[in-house]
């Protein structure tokens, strides 16, 4: 077991995991934060997405212990307030982007990194941006449609760009 | 889906980590995890202890030198991606690196693991097979400091790197000063899955647009990255048909992989295609490319 201080969602946490345990598991078992979701465990299908400084990284695919020092963002850190949902979300929900919903966590995660990095992106980059993400419900089509309306709004609320790596 | 219990440990320096090696036969060394932490869920690699390399300093440092350009094994995909020295130098890594994996897998993955690893179907050993890159070790119990990447992939998955030894980084030579062109061309069920063949070019041109020099390497389709000989293509302009006989006859001496995803007759024929197409890439591009000849400069 190691004790570990993590950075998730702007919080710092001291956990004790397991040396062997996955950035996964430690989220979802050791700090309760279950919107993170569990798919294929190898690194297939881009379900249990978070974003590793910024930038979308699968969380099954480190070691909890690779983790400290960088900052978290899962799912429960996008919306702004308890009881709303952030502007990519209320955008999936708009144009229904989302049938079962499990993808959708690593969906919203990617747009919202694909977006603060690049405010106006074209149909071609929003679709290599979420390639590594299975959806095996929407046939995609809505998905990039949340993420164009997403940008829209977004630019218009002059959200300004922030400096991140793709 | 969990790994067997190990040890994790994170190491300081090159010499910790295979210091740390050395003492348990059983350890394995992890930075970017793309690959080693699905065979760890699935329990096709059962360690007792994992050596993290990933915060080792300047590990991951890309460097220019006078005839080389040095990524370091820890150097992520995604920042060689993101760099002008890679651009400006190594243009046909450039062109490889979009096609592993997809952006997040990118983002972790690194220059050294894909190395290391040496699965057949890999962009970035098909690219140093291709380029001719010097494979930098250390902890070698002879001494050995590098091996060229011609030499290193033995096997799907199996590398000549000796025991005990790590990979330190790859070393790029730098493009001459002249018609140089490069090319890459792939084909997978899906962008981003394991490539079924790739093909990666690096030539250049004399100042009559005959071939100077061409190395053609192909990828996924043999069980390790493998360069072409095509030396009757060298001081030739050649047609299409010329280029496809000159691919026929050099790919069909080689043993291909067949498997469910795709037989060997396929894999012979997409690698003589895509080769095709990443030739003609390359020579448009050294084609285009005036003024840098060394020999209409002087």
């Amino acid at each position: 077991m190691t004790t570990l201080p993590l950075e998730v969602n702007g919080r710092a946490w001291l956990v004790e995991v397991e040396d062997r345990a996955s950035l996964l598991d430690c989220l979802r078992d050791v700090l309760g934060l279950h919107g993170t979701h569990a798919g294929c465990e190898h690194g297939v299908c881009g379900t249990c997405t978070i974003l590793l400084d910024g930038a979308p990284v699968r969380a099954c695919l480190m070691l909890a212990a690779q983790a400290d020092g960088h900052a978290i963002t899962t799912i429960e850190g996008v919306a702004p307030r308890p009881g709303e949902m952030s502007l990519v979300q209320d955008a999936f929900c708009e144009t229904h982007g989302l049938q079962c919903g499990y993808c959708t966590p690593g969906m919203v995660l990617t747009a919202e990194a694909l977006l603060a990095a690049n405010p106006a992106p074209s149909r071609a980059e929003i679709i290599a941006a979420i390639s590594g993400n299975l959806c095996r419900c929407t046939g995609y089509g809505q998905i990039v449609e949340a993420i164009q309306l997403a940008a829209e709004r977004r630019r218009g609320a002059n959200i300004p760009a922030v400096e991140t790596a793709p | 889906m969990k790994p067997v219990p190990f040890e994790y440990r994170r190491a300081g320096s090159v010499a910790e980590a295979c210091a740390w090696r050395a003492e348990d036969p059983e350890a394995v060394l992890i930075a970017g995890g793309q690959t080693l932490m699905p065979m760890l869920a699935m329990r096709l690699v059962r360690p007792t202890r994992v050596i993290d390399i990933a915060r080792i300093p300047d590990l991951d440092a890309i460097r220019v030198a006078a005839d080389h350009v040095l990524l370091g094994a820890t150097t992520r995909q995604a920042a060689a991606e993101r760099s002008r020295i890679v651009a400006k130098e190594v243009p046909l890594l450039a062109r490889a690196l979009p096609w592993i994996g997809h952006p997040p897998t990118r983002r972790r993955g690194t220059i050294g693991g894909s190395i290391a690893n040496a699965d057949p179907a890999a962009e970035i050993p098909l690219v140093a097979v291709a380029l001719g890159a010097e494979i930098m070790i250390a902890g070698a119990a002879d001494g050995t400091a590098s091996l060229p990447a011609a030499a290193f992939f033995l096997a799907p998955m199996v590398t000549a790197l000796p025991a005990g030894a790590m990979v330190t980084g790859l070393r790029f030579p730098r493009p001459a000063r002249r018609r140089f062109g490069t090319g890459f061309a792939e084909i997978a069920r899906r962008h981003g899955d394991f490539a079924l063949a790739a093909a990666a070019v690096t030539l250049m041109l004399d100042e009559a647009g005959a071939i100077d020099m061409i190395s053609v390497a192909i990828g996924g389709a043999a069980p390790v990255p493998t360069r072409l000989d095509l030396a009757a293509l060298i001081g030739t302009r050649p047609t299409e048909d010329a280029i496809a006989a000159a691919l026929a006859a050099a790919l069909a001496p080689l043993e291909m992989m067949a498997d469910g995803h795709a037989s060997g007759a396929y894999r012979r024929r997409a690698a003589a295609r895509l080769a095709r197409a990443a030739i003609a890439e390359a020579r448009s591009e050294a084609a285009g490319r005036e003024g840098t000849d060394d020999h209409a400069a002087s």
